[in-house]
């Protein structure tokens, strides 16, 4: 874990860009995303993209390699979904712990396969950790604003298994991501330490936060700085914000998140807003732009593509950080 | 690096950062059951709406931070923590501030933990019950992501002296920081306000050495922060708010100068430091500070010539008499004087042109005086009900002349029928809501108690009162007022019908009675409201416009009610019994009882004084406060005072006249629980049965269900255990000293009489219990406790009492009644509903186990209910409707 902690003082880590945008290529039908093994799942499947990591993995080994190629330094495992509650929505709880187990080992093979061709440039492996679809702090009914439809052990639970999954194929890094409610996530992180605890594991942790609008704020209603409080009681790798907005949206909130934190940081903006039919139009060229103030700002320490991002875009951004500098670590805020 | 900063930083939806320069947290505390009784009453009948306005006051008012709490045994803290917190975070301007979880309970504490976003405080956590558990909770605090205030409180008990506080506060901090990794900026200490000015030698630097201990703490643990709850330290300035509210001031300068940063005080209740007039301060810190040592006789003195509005002495005060003769009747009857009624009542008939016009002149302007002064709460019950034997004194000295004129009876509000419903016989809240509405000029037909429906509904009917007042204090008298208000409404008369007493809560009337009824039901639990209600429902103008807004509020109270309960999961009856409460019987092996059978015996009066909890006392007159505190109390203490006073009277006429039998019957059997909640007892070679019900509410992980059964060694573990039961009395002579004085038209000291049987009763009770544990049974013989203990329930052993928390059934007292004999032995009898007559009447279990604790039964499901009915060899209905109101539906 030294090499990571390394790497990041020495420069800035590239993440990888979207696995949606790119599987949304392939065009799996219904009977790609069962394969052989779900023929007779009683749930359509299609639209399940963690499953790909089983059904298509080749697909999903072709992405990786594909942002590897480009530049990135941590790939992201195909698990944003990878919880029983996720999973509820396509009756699939029961192979969740499979499905973290097999996207983390895919991940891991391609990561290592690089690291060998390179081994001065050491990949790393991140798992990812979805929000789910249930919100902690949130009533989902307008009627009952005391309402929750999930309680803080149950996501906990769920958390700890695709963390516990997630470490055993062999991930370098936990991810939290898309944070929309803090709750759901000091719950991952709840998880995480007790599992870091079982486990005798010092695994890093990222955390990633949504700021949602031009409000500033979480969709659960926090600022910059009160999400960054809320979550830095535990040991965290790197903090930072992803999808949402642009890079050009999203810089103020990361600019404020870096004058109040000692720990990394992180952004992974999406292709610029989605446009009228959901679609990312933004450029690699225009997206590196908006990315170039970042860099000179010396903002960040791990830089990479959310929603509508390719391996063009990380191409892109991987070559622009090689002439940067990575943002100082603050001794004293 | 487990936080950015060094300085203690929260969240709710905004950040707070305790910088140096931060001058002082203020901690909003209005929102908490044991402070604010208002807040309590919300959350008792389910109101968050108006709940939250308070968070919000609170908010706007100026609070960094809002302390929460709900320790109150009656209501489920988890549930209210979870809920209220889980509102507050939809309500963004509350929600901006951090939030501090305020419990003594650490089931409560996580509750809070796990539904708040932002970075909490919880209050409070400390060494009191060890090292094992105080790092775990530290622990798990961590995890959540809160800061912790840490009390001065170790195992050998609370830090009373500089030495203590540094001694605990530096261990606990070593423990946290150096095997907790607990970040040291999130560690706020509470090293304990303690009162000075008491009068004590050993308090006289109790402010000097908090002012010490926190300096010391700044200076020697690094980061961590002080905080206090300000209040405590004049506490024995209650009463005297201007002194109060200068040693508050002073106290938080002096705190803050020695490095306090966050401090619980009610802003209401703080003077500015500068303004403090220079003398009153003088004095003030000659206290905190310990100056001088008779600075506290000389602020005590000092305190005299400042009190607010020092409060003049009526007793012997004649000066009254030489005002007009409308002053003077006002007067009588606003501080309940009748040695002059008489006298004055006959000046005004002489004045007058026919005597009715007395009571419609002089009399009713006086007691609209004394309506006015009780609705805007400067008048309390207990000076109503004196008002109204002055009114009626007066009343019935004029009846002769007003017969003799036959000018007819004056012409009333309204006419208003009240009854204790069937099977119940506690009648001292519906006499006191009688007696105000009495006095505020309504009729009142007043049934009694036990009253059988049909004849409520045919007096209603043939007397065409206008309101129905229904009053019931078991449980079974709430399925009463249901079939009461749906007979009611198969005669199609529209009478409005209040609802009242100890188990009635707004959360039945509008689930249960409401629906039942075309027409208008209200729930009124205090005397000052039901005269704005009756006001309100026979208002001819707006009358309908009230009904249809009562309508409107119990059919949305209901509709939340059930949004709400719907969310509560429970676990089956094998899943609860598989997780019982498992005692070691072998470890503590129960002690066999010095004498087994059944015993009965008469007491004197006289001993059980030194037994009487006096707290229940005031709150059956609608005074809220502990004794003796209330005595003293800011608001109420004068007439809390007075009304003791008056019982004192009465006590001594009762004990020196013999007016009250005290009676017991009490028993010490063999017994043993089977595998399905029964215990088994054995008397005379026959087994009775007592079927015990247990909690299916589902609990936190490793938390057992518990039923009164796990009390008891079961059979299977071939130890034998033992168990008691009980039934005291001291009702016999109530009912007639009652009558005596409702006939001398003294309704004051009628609902006196009855409130001190009761009294006597639970003393009774406490004596015998504290009798069983020391000789008859003597599994304690060495106990000795004050009464205050014995309040506190500080000793081994409980005795729950059917019909109760943790044995809501009233059943079993069929079985108590069996085995004890206790209406052959000593005369007590069970009603219909399983009242006991006479009402003054104490029933129960005792439980020996030294593990023993009281706990809520809270709701069960048909599964429990179905099983219970097969144990006891009943009919499912049977079981429904004795188990209704803890029946999960």
């Amino acid at each position: 874990m030294n090499t990571l902690k390394k790497c990041l003082s020495e420069r800035i880590l590239v993440l990888d860009g979207a696995m949606g945008t790119m599987l949304q290529a392939y065009a799996f039908t219904e009977e790609d995303f069962r394969g052989d093994r779900f023929a007779n799942h009683p749930v359509p499947l299609v639209g399940n993209n963690d499953l790909l990591s089983i059904t298509q993995p080749e697909a999903i080994y072709e992405v990786h390699a594909k942002y590897l190629e480009a530049g990135a330094d941590i790939i992201e495992t195909n698990t944003f979904s990878g919880t029983t509650i996720a999973m509820a929505d396509y009756a699939l709880e029961d192979y969740v712990t499979e499905l973290n187990v097999v996207s983390a080992q895919l991940a891991r093979k391609a990561a290592d396969a690089y690291t060998a061709k390179n081994p001065s440039k050491p990949r790393f492996v991140a798992g990812s950790i979805g929000p789910t679809n249930k919100t902690a702090s949130m009533s989902p009914d307008v009627n009952d604003p005391g309402y929750r439809a999930i309680t803080f052990n149950e996501l906990k639970d769920a958390y700890k298994q695709q963390a516990s999954a997630l470490i055993d194929g062999g991930v370098d890094i936990l991810l939290v991501e898309t944070v929309f409610d803090t709750l759901n996530a000091k719950a991952a992180l709840f998880a995480i330490d007790e599992l870091k605890e079982e486990r005798s594991s010092d695994i890093p942790v990222m955390v990633s936060g949504t700021i949602t609008d031009a409000s500033g704020r979480t969709l659960s209603g926090q600022t910059v700085e009160a999400f960054l409080v809320s979550i830095s009681h535990i040991d965290l790798l790197s903090v930072g914000f992803n999808c949402a907005l642009g890079a050009d949206q999203l810089k103020p909130y990361v600019q404020r998140l870096g004058q109040h934190t000692q720990h990394f940081i992180s952004a992974h903006p999406n292709a610029g807003l989605p446009n009228a039919f959901g679609a990312y139009d933004q450029s690699p060229e225009e997206m590196c732009q908006l990315i170039a103030p970042y860099l000179s700002d010396q903002l960040v320490n791990i830089i990479g593509g959310c929603c509508g991002t390719t391996p063009e875009h990380i191409a892109l951004l991987a070559k622009a950080t090689a002439n940067h500098n990575p943002r100082p670590i603050l001794q004293d805020v | 690096m487990s936080s950015a900063t060094p300085y203690l930083t929260l969240s709710g939806l905004e950040p707070l950062v305790v910088r140096p320069d931060t001058n002082f947290v203020n901690v909003g505390e209005r929102t908490n059951v044991t402070g604010s009784r208002r807040f309590l009453r919300m959350i008792e009948e389910g109101d968050f709406e108006t709940a939250l306005e308070i968070a919000r006051d609170q908010v706007e008012g100026g609070a960094q931070i809002l302390d929460v709490n709900m320790d109150e045994g009656m209501i489920d803290g988890v549930a209210a923590m979870t809920r209220f917190l889980n509102l507050i975070q939809s309500e963004p301007d509350i929600a901006r501030i951090p939030i501090m979880i305020d419990s003594s309970k650490w089931e409560i504490i996580e509750a809070g933990l796990q539904v708040v976003q932002g970075k909490c405080v919880v209050n409070s956590i400390s060494l009191k019950e060890g090292k094992a558990a105080f790092v775990q909770q530290a622990k798990l605090i961590r995890r959540y992501g809160a800061a912790v205030i840490v009390m001065a409180f170790d195992e050998n008990g609370q830090a009373d002296s500089y030495d203590r506080r540094i001694e605990i506060c530096k261990r606990s901090y070593e423990i946290l920081v150096n095997e907790v990794h607990f970040p040291p900026q999130d560690i706020i200490f509470d090293p304990n306000i303690f009162p000075v000015a008491t009068g004590m030698e050993e308090h006289k630097n109790n402010a000097l050495d908090f002012f010490h201990a926190t300096k010391w703490i700044r200076e020697n643990l690094p980061h961590a922060h002080v905080s206090g709850g300000v209040s405590n330290v004049s506490f024995s300035f209650r009463g005297n708010n201007t002194v109060r509210e200068a040693m508050h001031a002073a106290f938080l300068y002096h705190g803050i100068q020695h490095g306090m940063t966050m401090g619980i005080v009610n802003p209401t209740m703080l003077e500015v430091y500068d303004e403090i007039p220079k003398d009153l301060l003088v004095h003030v810190e000659d206290v905190l500070l310990n100056r001088q040592d008779d600075a506290t006789e000389r602020l005590l003195d000092f305190a005299e010539s400042v009190k607010g509005d020092a409060k003049t002495k009526t007793k012997n005060d004649v000066a009254w008499r030489a005002q007009p003769l409308q002053e003077r009747i006002t007067h009588a009857l606003v501080k309940g004087i009748d040695q002059f009624v008489e006298q004055d009542t006959e000046e005004a008939r002489l004045a007058a042109k026919a005597p009715i016009e007395v009571i419609e002149g002089p009399l009713m302007d006086g007691m609209n005086v004394v309506g006015d002064l009780f609705s805007s709460g400067k008048m309390f019950l207990p000076q109503v009900v004196k008002s109204a034997r002055v009114m009626k004194k007066a009343v019935a000295y004029l009846l002769p002349y007003i017969e003799a004129e036959q000018s007819g009876k004056p012409e009333a509000a309204g006419k208003i029928l009240m009854a204790t419903v069937k099977g119940d016989v506690h009648d001292i809240g519906k006499n006191i809501v009688s007696v105000v509405l009495g006095c505020n000029n309504y009729d009142i037909i007043d049934l009694g108690v036990m009253v059988p429906p049909e004849r409520i509904i045919e007096t209603a009917l043939k007397e065409q009162v206008d309101v129905i007042g229904l009053s019931g204090l078991i449980t079974p008298s709430l399925d009463e007022m249901v079939y009461l208000v749906k007979e009611l409404n198969k005669t199609g008369h529209a009478i409005p019908v209040l609802i009242g007493g100890a188990t009635t809560s707004k959360a039945h009337t509008a689930v249960k009675i409401a629906p039942q009824y075309d027409h208008t039901v209200i729930h009124v639990n205090d005397a000052s409201r039901a005269v704005t209600v009756v006001g309100n429902l026979l208002q001819p103008q707006t009358n309908k416009q009230y009904k249809a807004q009562i309508k409107d509020e119990y059919d949305d109270f209901r509709a939340r009610f059930q949004q709400r309960i719907e969310h509560k999961t429970y676990v089956s009856l094998a899943e609860a019994r598989a997780q019982r409460l498992q005692l070691d019987f072998e470890k503590e092996p129960p002690v066999k009882p010095n004498s087994l059978g059944v015993f009965q015996l008469e007491q004197d009066l006289q001993t059980l004084v030194d037994y009487i909890d006096w707290t229940p006392f005031f709150r059956s007159w609608d005074l809220h406060g502990k004794y003796p505190d209330i005595l003293t109390d800011e608001v109420v203490g004068t007439e809390a005072t007075q009304l003791f006073e008056d019982a004192q009277v009465m006590l001594q006429q009762i004990i020196d006249g013999k007016l009250l039998h005290a009676k017991a019957v009490y028993g010490l059997f063999e017994a043993n629980s089977n595998t399905q909640d029964d215990i088994e007892v054995t008397h005379e070679k026959q087994t009775y049965f007592f079927r015990t019900l247990r909690q299916q509410l589902q609990k936190s992980k490793g938390k057992p269900y518990k039923a009164l059964a796990d009390y008891i060694a079961p059979k299977a573990s071939g130890v034998q255990d033992y168990m008691g039961f009980f039934c005291v009395s001291t009702g016999f002579g109530t009912a007639e000293l009652a009558k005596d004085f409702e006939a001398r038209n003294d309704d004051y000291n009628s609902i006196m009489v009855k409130a001190l049987a009761d009294r006597f009763a639970e003393a009774f009770a406490e004596y015998l219990h504290a009798q069983v544990r020391t000789k008859h049974w003597g599994y304690q013989p060495n106990e000795s406790l004050s009464n205050e203990d014995l309040i506190k329930e500080n000793y081994s052993g409980i005795r729950p009492a059917p019909g109760y928390p943790a044995c809501p059934d009233h059943l079993e007292k069929e079985t108590i009644w069996e085995l004890l004999q206790v209406q052959e032995r000593i005369g007590v009898e069970l009603t219909e509903s399983l009242a006991m007559w006479p009402a003054a009447s104490v029933s129960g279990y005792y439980f020996a186990h030294p593990q023993a604790r009281y706990f809520g039964l809270g709701k069960i499901t048909d599964e429990q209910v179905q099983d219970y009915a097969q144990r006891k060899g009943i009919s499912i209905e049977k079981a429904t409707k004795w188990l209704q109101p803890n029946i999960n539906t």
